[in-house]
């Protein structure tokens, strides 16, 4: 195959790939892998602070208000209440969920900070402030230190949680 | 929990951006894909390689396309022992300037040489392209440079 054959059946090259790559290692630290082995257990683990009391989950290990170390685990249950959410309609490259689907922020009850969770097993029209909601888990021989190893939250059933007990979480 | 029971784990960022070339560079990569190395003529004449769509010096457009090399002079080098999986080399070789024949400029690219004193400055090497149905119109269709006339 001559040069010329080469060019006339493919045409000019007008664009380069370039993708940018970073492999680097990640390390949690202490605890946060505290909090990473709990969901290897199947179940959230946080920390209080020893001067305000405050549950964080997950914790960084020092308490953000007061600058002190946080020493006491505190096992959280497996359920909480939505305080804020979005429902996702716009694909995008890497999208490994069917859109739509709701993102919410999930106050687990005895914490006292909200985290991030997946919502599903509800219309998307239906997701509200003040929602209750639980964790499902991935099978036990599949839990790992990651936050894989929580599927979603759905629906728990119970009446929906007071805006007062929520609104200092917003 | 003891510091040694921190966990620690592989991550990859990845982004697959792809850019357009323009004319020039197109033409510069489409060479490359044919087994062709171009340079492009500046304002005052002189022989730019990579080529570029303006002449460094003036601004101005630059004019024809003019073909280069194969051969080249080595005008300076660097010697990587262990190369890294991101390099185009899996063996040790040399990252070099290389001033191509009938170019006025000097293109950094590698020059596989069997060790650091089988390169010096001034050393003439010549292209060692893919075989054309590897190339896709990139500056890895260079597989290297290598000593004229040499061993490796």
């Amino acid at each position: 195959m001559s040069a010329q054959t080469t060019t006339e059946e493919l045409g000019p090259v007008t664009t380069l790939a370039t993708p940018i790559r970073l492999d680097f290692e990640f390390t949690p630290g202490v605890a946060q892998s505290r909090f990473l082995r709990g969901l290897e257990k199947g179940k959230f683990v946080g920390q209080r602070c020893p001067t305000c009391g405050k549950v964080y989950v997950p914790s960084r290990g020092s308490c953000p208000t007061d600058g002190v170390p946080t020493t006491e685990d505190v096992d959280l249950g497996n359920v909480g209440t939505v305080t804020t959410y979005c429902v996702v309609n716009v694909p995008f490259a890497g999208q490994s969920i069917e859109i739509p689907y709701i993102c919410a922020q999930v106050l687990l009850d005895g914490a006292n900070i909200s985290f991030m969770g997946l919502i599903q097993e509800i219309p998307t029209d239906e997701i509200r402030m003040g929602m209750r909601v639980e964790a499902v888990w991935v099978e036990p021989e599949e839990l790992t230190p990651s936050l894989a190893s929580v599927r979603y939250f759905r629906p728990s059933g119970e009446p929906d949680a007071d805006y007062e007990t929520y609104k200092d979480y917003l | 929990m003891p510091e040694s029971e921190a966990l620690h784990a592989s991550h990859v960022l990845e982004f697959p951006y792809s850019r357009s070339v323009g004319p020039v560079i197109g033409a510069f990569l489409t060479g490359l894909r044919d087994g062709k190395l171009l340079g492009v003529r500046g304002a005052g004449g002189s022989v730019i390689v990579p080529p570029t769509e303006y002449d460094p010096a003036t601004g101005d457009d630059t004019g024809e396309l003019v073909e280069v090399g194969p051969g080249g002079v080595v005008e300076s080098w660097a010697w990587v022992s262990n190369p890294l999986p991101k390099h185009p080399l899996a063996t040790p070789f040399a990252w070099a300037l290389i001033r191509l024949d009938g170019a006025d400029t000097a293109m950094l690219h590698v020059v596989d040489a069997g060790g650091p004193d089988q390169v010096a400055t001034g050393d003439r090497v010549t292209v060692r392209f893919r075989p054309a149905g590897d190339r896709i119109g990139a500056m890895a269709d260079i597989e290297a440079f290598i000593p004229e006339g040499g061993a490796a």
